[in-house]
């Protein structure tokens, strides 16, 4: 890891927070509090400021905040590109049980997302915008609703945005499946191509982003490329929103600058409650690090993606050393296998094998080597799935192997461990409650 | 511009004919699922992989022609 790539506490406390500025406890920022504080928004009425403000944007160097990482560039000019009318769609479905920053931005600032979905549709020319929100997040789409309100009371020239509750479930916001959704199915993901981009909402151009990018792009339009990249990596600029949970004093939203070193977080979130073993980084389609080598990991796509792993929706869970991982990496399998939409064959079969597999190891009622199969079944459902959700399943297991070998080892010569009260369930398998905004 | 099998794993219920018909190509994953490799079919065995692929009694088995250097956006 270059050593410029990581940027201190000093840098973040002193360019940060950007997205989670101005934040008002239990309720959501107004739209006069939120002009107030940014200005109003660049016209984008004319081509020519349409296609300078696409510039900046590309210039900023953003990365989607879903979870993959993809340039939000490439993505707004393939929609801008293709046949109209194009549709705009925002999406803070947040499937991930153990993330609570799209809801957070979306209940107490939803008039970034808001700008940002306006500001995304009049570039790439879409006729329709659609801002989706979980059915679980009864409040962020309360605070979407007053806020679309307000906009229009004020008589903002814009494109008038879309509500939509959607399916709470893991998979159902995947972009196919929100697509679909959309389209009136059932939330499950489609083959594709089509990709959205070219076939759609109503078959048309979608451009699909995550809400947090949405909000970034409200500010790079207000702010320009050149303050977006004041903090982040070149690779990866800006600052990213992190939940941070498990074994910390204050877990939490974060927002941090992506490539901050993962022993600065640990202490921004009022560092460990107990001594750790491990962090999983990147959610639920993450990898599992020992504690040894994760403290000082850079926290941006480039640095994870070269070590297999990923930062997806920024994901961040510390692992206590009385916590089992094999366990805890168990259940979450179990979780992923319940997940599939139950489409295709590798992915129902292969996830349920490695799922029960995983579950004897770690009750040690499994026999010596059975951890070779989970690994065989790993590499077998990669790719092999409609939709990422077996690759991502298969990763995490993957690293789980790795990570807890030796545990796993334990496990196998039918010995099980009792983590004591306050260390099994540490990754959250269901709907878990709403989490504020750390620091 | 090279050919490629593809799998839709939606519509395949792992009838398993592909595998009898192009073992060069596809085999069974532990519960009768296609592994398909990804590398380009060659043109003498181009024939087998079309038999195949009009075999699969849900046409779930796809011959993909694509040129090379095409752009993927996520």
């Amino acid at each position: 890891m270059p050593e410029g790539a990581t940027a201190t506490a000093r840098e973040m406390s002193a360019k940060l927070p950007r997205l989670l500025a101005g934040l008002r406890r239990g309720r959501p920022t107004t739209l006069a509090e939120h002009r107030e504080r940014l200005g109003p928004m660049p016209s984008t009425a004319s081509g020519r400021e349409r296609s300078e403000l696409l510039g900046e944007v590309e210039r900023s160097g953003l990365r989607g905040r879903g979870g993959a990482g993809f340039p939000t560039a490439v993505k707004l000019r393939a929609v801008a590109s293709g046949p109209g009318p194009r549709i705009l769609v925002g999406n803070g479905s947040e499937g991930e049980p153990a993330s609570r920053k799209d809801t957070l931005l979306m209940a107490r600032a939803p008039h970034l997302v808001l700008d940002g979905a306006t500001f995304a549709a009049a570039l790439v020319g879409a006729t329709e915008a659609i801002v989706c929100v979980k059915e679980s997040s009864e409040e962020a789409a309360a605070s979407l609703l007053t806020a679309v309100q307000e906009r229009s009371d004020a008589g903002l020239e814009e494109i008038a945005v879309a509500v939509r509750v959607v399916s709470s479930a893991y998979v159902a916001g995947e972009e196919s499946a929100l697509v679909h959704q959309l389209n009136g199915g059932d939330g499950k993901p489609t083959f594709v191509p089509p990709r959205p981009f070219e076939a759609g909402v109503g078959e048309r151009p979608t451009l699909l982003q995550n809400v947090e990018t949405l909000a970034h792009l409200a500010l790079i339009a207000r702010l320009g490329a050149e303050w977006f990249r004041e903090v982040g990596t070149p690779d990866d600029p800006g600052s990213v929103l992190v939940t941070m949970s498990g074994g910390v004093s204050r877990p939490g939203v974060y927002e941090i600058a992506a490539g901050t070193r993962l022993g600065d977080l640990v202490k921004a979130a009022g560092g460990p409650t107990d001594p750790l073993q491990a962090f999983l980084i990147g959610g639920y389609a993450g990898t599992w690090f020992d504690v040894r080598s994760a403290l000082d990991l850079s926290l941006d796509h480039q640095t994870l993606r070269a070590l297999g792993g990923t930062l997806g929706p920024g994901v961040v869970i510390a692992l206590p050393e009385g916590a089992c991982g094999v366990a805890e990496t168990a259940a979450v399998a179990e979780y992923m296998a319940r997940a599939s939409s139950g489409q295709c064959g590798p992915c129902v079969h292969g996830l349920a094998a490695i799922a029960d597999a995983l579950n004897d190891i770690a009750s040690g009622r499994a026999a010596p080597g059975t951890h070779e199969w989970v690994a065989r079944w790993s590499d077998d459902v990669v790719g092999r799935g409609a939709c990422h959700h077996p690759d991502g399943a298969a990763r995490l297991v993957s690293s789980c192997l790795d990570v807890f070998g030796a545990e796993i080892e334990r496990h196998e010569r039918n010995r099980t461990c009792a983590p004591p009260p306050g260390m099994t369930g540490l990754l959250p398998t269901r709907g878990a409650e709403p989490v504020g905004a750390g620091g | 511009m090279s050919v490629r099998l593809r799998v839709n794993p939606i519509a395949c219920e792992g009838h398993g004919m592909c595998a009898e018909l192009f073992p060069e190509w596809i085999e069974l994953d532990d519960w009768g699922y296609p592994i398909v490799a990804g590398e380009p079919v060659p043109p003498e065995l181009l024939e087998h992989a079309r038999r195949a692929a009009d075999a699969c009694p849900t046409l779930a088995l796809l011959l993909e022609r694509s040129s090379s250097g095409r752009e993927r956006v996520t």
